[in-house]
């Protein structure tokens, strides 16, 4: 592992590898904490996909070295939002807990000998929801990468919108959409990997623009979430329900890849995309 | 019986205002006078109407917004010289929560789109209560690009509670639709003006609403989530709805100093609905003022500044640069 990882990894994840066992969400298994790390976070007995945080899925992407980009922006508190705590309280919290600055890392560096633009979102930070900082980042990303004429692949893990910020949130829509706009208007290459969970205002923004959209298999994908819907309805939805499976029968997405195919699966595709290769 | 605070509030104007107007006849047919009484019951109505709508708070903005009898779309579109309903996303079928068209506005073509919610029950079940389906948004797409092409203004009415979440729309890929709705509206080569009539909900508003001149009516509400929603979401609390809408600032006139909103339309005392003729006229004109100052704009320059307004949204600092990565 990088050095720059090692400085940059989570308190959190350096919390779990601490541990030495993790237990499956899904099927209960106890998982040795290097065994599941060097499987990519995958449980080695039911292939349960764990939330990865963003540093750990960087490390498992890029080659060798990643400069990111934006890392300083941070957000302020228009709305002066309180309820239970005030909203710079809940992001010292998330700081603390997950050991990022915002609910997004973006960045450069090389996957497969290709330069791209990389973003990674994670959902340990405010349940990887869009304010402010998240839409100014992948604004920065998506116009350095046309800057320097390479592709972008974004990884997104979202809720939507981030309430405590309002309309503010919402308008990152409007403004992710007019950076992605004018990099693949100018025949720059989009790549979207949707991780579990994305939903909301980010499907309905960046994440569903790209080129080509790919998911990590089980990720559940959707515009509402399943317990709005099943209010809406009245009834229980089937399990297959907003999976990645789900959205590749419907006709959504271009294809399902397990996570430990899936850098392979990406340097497979830029190949198509990029011309000169270091 | 309605759960909407404002049309209870109202029921007592109703019957102050019926008092009046039979004491108006019997002033006028019977040889007592009676003048006096109608000055207290008048001078009385205005008391109270300023009493409950001179102030109105966001949570009683929502629900004026949400008013039964609020214009609708097509009560606006219908004040356009001329409108063409198109139909359609040629793919699956056509959504009547969304109404568009060739329209001519002040002798000048454009496209009109607007969301519309149903003005009473039947109605609200076949336009869906005014939530668009993935196929009302392929069609908003569909026809934002034929305006681009053709060079005529888009001109937006915005009034929905947010886009569909029932099954068929996901499995339709509601996410897509309006992703690329957003997509569409950022390129368009025409000038974009939307105004918000009445509830601008989340992102299946915002698919309508990229725009170069943003307009709100005076009492209606443009927010990230409902506030039922924004209660459920981080509260697990629907009934917590009224502290969620004084929080997300919704109103017409927190946005316009968070820079959301580019104007905002008055609307007579009591809500657009006590004079809905004259609120529809003064939002036409307004509208038309901002196509005609855009117009002037080549589309490169709309392009830029579209841009530009967008890319300026939002609040946060900087400090230092991070420096990771980089030949440690």
């Amino acid at each position: 592992m990088p050095d720059w990882l090692v400085s940059r990894r989570s308190k959190e994840s350096e919390a779990r590898d601490a541990a030495l066992w993790s237990k499956c969400p899904k099927c209960g298994e106890v998982l040795y904490r290097r065994d599941l790390a060097a499987n990519f976070y995958v449980c080695t007995k039911c292939d349960y996909h764990f939330r990865m945080g963003a540093y750990d899925r960087i490390s498992t992407i890029v080659d060798g070295d990643f400069s990111e980009v934006g890392g300083d922006i941070v957000p302020g508190d228009p709305l002066g939002w309180v309820d239970k705590k005030t909203y710079p309280a809940k992001l010292a919290g998330d700081r603390e807990k997950s050991g990022l600055s915002e609910a997004v890392v973006c960045g450069f560096g090389q996957v497969g000998g290709f330069d791209v633009g990389l973003g990674v979102m994670d959902f340990h930070f405010r349940g990887g929801t869009m304010g402010t900082v998240v839409g100014e980042r992948i604004a920065l990303l998506l116009e350095e990468s046309r800057r320097r004429g390479v592709p972008c692949i974004i990884f997104t893990a979202s809720g939507g919108a981030r309430m405590e910020e309002g309309m503010l949130a919402l308008a990152q829509m409007a403004k992710t959409s007019a950076a992605v706009t004018r990099f693949t208007e100018d025949g720059n290459f989009f790549l979207v990997v949707l991780t579990d969970p994305t939903t909301g205002g980010v499907a309905a923004s960046f994440a569903f623009q790209a080129d080509v959209i790919v998911a990590e298999s089980k990720a559940m994908i959707g515009f509402a979430g399943r317990r709005v819907i099943e209010q809406t309805i009245r009834q229980k939805l089937p399990d297959q329900f907003q999976t990645a499976e789900f959205l590749l029968e419907k006709g959504a997405i271009d294809m399902v890849v397990e996570r430990r195919a899936l850098k392979d699966t990406l340097v497979r595709l830029l190949a198509y995309t990029t011309a000169v290769r270091r | 019986m309605s759960n909407n605070p404002i049309v209870e509030r109202e029921k007592g104007l109703v019957e102050l205002g019926r008092r009046i107007a039979e004491l108006r006849a019997v002033n006028a047919t019977q040889p007592v006078d009676m003048s006096a009484e109608i000055a207290a019951l008048e001078s009385k109505y205005q008391e109270i109407l300023h009493e409950v709508f001179g102030a109105l708070t966001p949570w009683e903005k929502v629900h004026m917004a949400r008013h039964p009898s609020r214009p609708t779309a097509l009560d606006y579109i219908s004040q356009f010289e001329r409108f063409d309903e198109l139909h359609g996303d040629r793919q699956f079928r056509d959504d009547p929560s969304i109404v568009a068209g060739f329209a001519m506005l002040r002798g000048r073509p454009v496209m009109a789109i607007g969301q519309q919610r149903g003005r009473d029950t039947k109605e609200n079940l076949r336009r869906n209560f005014g939530m668009p389906a993935p196929e009302g948004y392929r069609k908003v797409r569909r026809l934002a690009r034929v305006a681009s092409r053709l060079g005529l203004p888009i001109v937006t009415l915005v009034d929905t509670k947010g886009a569909d979440p029932g099954i068929t729309s996901e499995e339709h890929a509601q996410s897509e639709a309006i992703a690329m709705c957003l997509h569409e509206f950022t390129m368009a080569r025409v000038p974009i003006v939307a105004t918000v009539i009445g509830e601008g909900g989340s992102g299946g508003a915002l698919a309508l609403a990229i725009a170069d001149h943003v307009i709100m009516l005076e009492h209606s509400t443009y927010s990230v989530a409902s506030p039922e929603g924004c209660a459920a979401i981080l509260w697990s609390d629907a009934s917590k709805a009224e502290e969620a809408a004084s929080r997300l600032k919704l109103t017409a006139q927190d946005l316009q100093r968070f820079g959301i909103v580019d104007e905002i339309v008055p609307e007579p005392l009591g809500g657009a609905h006590r004079e809905p003729g004259a609120t529809v006229a003064r939002v036409l004109t307004v509208v038309d003022q901002a196509v005609k100052r855009l117009k002037a704009l080549a589309p490169e320059e709309l392009l830029e500044e579209r841009y530009r307004k967008y890319r300026r949204l939002g609040e946060w600092q900087t400090g230092r640069r991070d420096r990771i990565g980089e030949g440690t």
